[in-house]
């Protein structure tokens, strides 16, 4: 496996990263090297082996669907970059 | 007396019940001495001794007034930034969390205000817990106190030399591949990775939440079952904590272990692990064979795939987790996202501020996992990446299993080598990735680990001993500890900071 440069520029997009062009060369290395260093996953049989999604496997848990307090709109909206009474704002979406 | 910046949580409790100190005095010594000597360690981000004595002089009127007190009434405590303290900063060591003030309690923030503990600051780590030397928080590094030009260790490096340079007799860390027990034993204390579960995780800032466990760090075990009985327990708010009853981790310290059987694992001896370290730990398996332990030789022969494995289940997660920060609801928003090419000018504004904010805010490391697990978890890729080291985390949880069909604790090093000096693994990710090699299976498989000084290098840094015991068996594995903890003195030395 090896990610070009390409590849790099489309993970950051889909990971909504803008990156200098000297970063995307940095990461281009960085990333081979994990990569590389990951391929050793391949080596064992997992043929017959389940996906373990969590080290102590749990089960689901349910609860009554109750309203219960939340934060209040004025906590919520507390640390918004930009806001106005009642929303956080954005930059256009819609033309 | 001796000064009460030099004992443990349990005598300063001694001596604030018995009368002789009042919390108040506890907390101002412990503030002098973090006036005088933090500007050397750096482990504190957040430091308010204002509040931390209203905090003290409320505990002692509660005293004088016969009310009821939690179980750490007046004992000072410094807490990782990654917890969720309301109205108070809390930086997750990141730029792009400079201004937040969270609007709700972590539970174990919540446990610890009820237990009575005084909060004395908060601690430096790596950005949002990814590093192995707090190098990487936005907010510059942290220094070990036995050796200033070293690292503490990460990502929990602020809680662990706070409390190795005596700044406050507890702190609290989260470890996600080894971020508590290898502070810990590079800065000469003890370090506990609970079980998966045991403790809530609510209001802790989520990085790899499968492996992410909060835990606590001290001198001796007594104090790290007394804290980790306080931060125990099931949570609603987490539906990952687990619903079963918390030991008494403290009254039942003393007690011999039931049965003393060690696993040495064959693995943890092998290249790269240095000579002085090696020899610490076999000199502890020679004290325990002397206290009576059976000791067998055990292979985890897939842990040598658990670094590959973990990263590619924490940069995933990750990737998932730190979406959220984008600009909008709350963290770093860029003042300017103007396209900067004609390929820019076809994103949309809003995709081009969340781009420009993220960018901005995230130092690279936390740049470098996101882009990772995203690439392990985009299409065509998943089976091949993601999904294989799901089955190679059940093949390490076997090898666990397996292991602990014979034997009641796994022992080894904690880390490869001791302290590094700061800058020397800053430019290569692989390399500082290797120091969790052995710490970093732990949370693969869920079980808990906990790391106690057993010994210093002849440069005089110290050396961790690495205990692991099956899922929930944190009673025996502090019993276990204790058993080398009672016949030696390594927990009570101490650097000498000027």
């Amino acid at each position: 496996m090896s990610l070009t440069r390409d590849d790099v520029t489309k993970v950051a997009f889909l990971a909504r990263l803008q990156l200098e062009p000297h970063e995307l060369d940095t990461f281009t290395g960085q990333l081979n090297s994990i990569m590389d260093f990951v391929a050793q996953l391949q080596e064992p049989d997992t043929a017959d082996i389940e996906p373990l999604a969590h080290g102590v496997e749990i089960h689901n848990v349910f609860r009554e669907d109750r309203a219960v307090p939340s934060l209040t709109r004025e906590a919520a909206l507390s640390n918004a970059p930009k806001r106005n009474q009642e929303s956080f704002l954005v930059p256009v979406v819609l033309d | 007396m001796i000064e009460p910046t030099r004992m443990s949580a349990v005598e300063l409790i001694n001596q604030m019940s018995a009368g002789h100190l009042s919390a108040e005095e506890v907390t101002r010594a412990y503030i002098d001495r973090i006036d005088r000597l933090d500007r050397s360690v750096k482990s504190f981000l957040l430091f308010d001794p204002e509040s931390a004595l209203t905090v003290a002089r409320s505990i002692d009127q509660k005293r004088r007034n016969g009310e009821h007190l939690g179980p750490l009434a007046g004992v000072p405590i410094a807490l990782k930034d990654n917890l969720c303290t309301p109205g108070l900063p809390t930086t997750c060591g990141s730029r792009m969390l400079q201004n937040f003030r969270p609007p709700y309690e972590a539970t174990v923030i919540r446990k610890l205000r009820e237990a009575d503990a005084v909060f004395i600051g908060k601690t430096n780590m790596d950005e949002f817990a990814m590093g192995s030397s707090t190098e990487n928080s936005a907010y510059g590094a942290t220094c070990n106190p036995w050796d200033l030009e070293r690292i503490p260790g990460g990502s929990s490096g602020g809680s662990a030399a706070s409390v190795a340079a005596d700044f406050a007799p507890l702190s609290i860390g989260s470890d996600t591949g080894g971020s508590i027990r290898q502070p810990a034993a590079l800065c000469g204390i003890v370090g506990l990775k609970p079980t998966y579960g045991r403790v809530s995780r609510y209001g802790l800032i989520a990085f790899a939440s499968s492996l992410d466990q909060i835990g606590p760090f001290a001198h001796d075990l007594a104090d790290t079952s007394l804290l980790l009985q306080v931060i125990s327990g099931h949570d609603p708010h987490d539906a990952t904590s687990v619903d079963s009853p918390v030991p008494d981790y403290l009254a039942t310290l003393e007690k011999p272990p039931e049965r003393l059987r060690i696993g040495l694992v064959r693995e943890f001896f092998s290249e790269g692990l240095d000579p002085e370290i090696e020899a610490a730990v076999r000199e502890a398996v020679r004290l325990y064979v002397g206290a009576g332990a059976t000791v067998k030789d055990v292979s985890l022969p897939h842990s040598k795939y658990g670094t590959a494995a973990y990263y590619i289940v924490a940069p995933a997660e990750c990737s998932s987790n730190l979406a959220r920060y984008d600009g909008t609801i709350f963290g770093h928003r860029a003042a300017d996202w103007s396209p900067r090419t004609p390929e820019e000018a076809e994103i949309p504004p809003l995709i081009r501020m969340m781009m420009a904010s993220r960018a901005e805010g995230f130092g690279a490391e936390v740049k470098r996992r996101i882009m990772l697990g995203t690439f392990a978890l985009s299409a065509g890729y998943a089976d091949q990446y993601y999904n294989q080291a799901l089955k190679v985390r059940r093949l390490i949880r076997n090898d666990f299993d397996a292991a602990f069909a014979d034997v009641d604790v796994l022992i080894g090093p904690t880390t490869p080598t001791a302290a590094f000096k700061l800058g020397e693994k800053a430019a290569d990710p692989l390399a500082m990735y290797l120091s969790d090699i052995y710490t970093i299976t732990t949370n693969l498989a869920g079980i808990p680990g906990l790391s106690i000084p057993c010994g210093l290098t002849k440069s005089g840094l110290p050396i961790g001993l690495q205990l692991m015991a099956p899922a929930f068996a944190e009673e025996n594995l502090l019993r276990t500890a204790r058993v080398f903890e009672r016949q030696t003195d390594w927990h009570t030395r101490r650097p000498s900071l000027a």
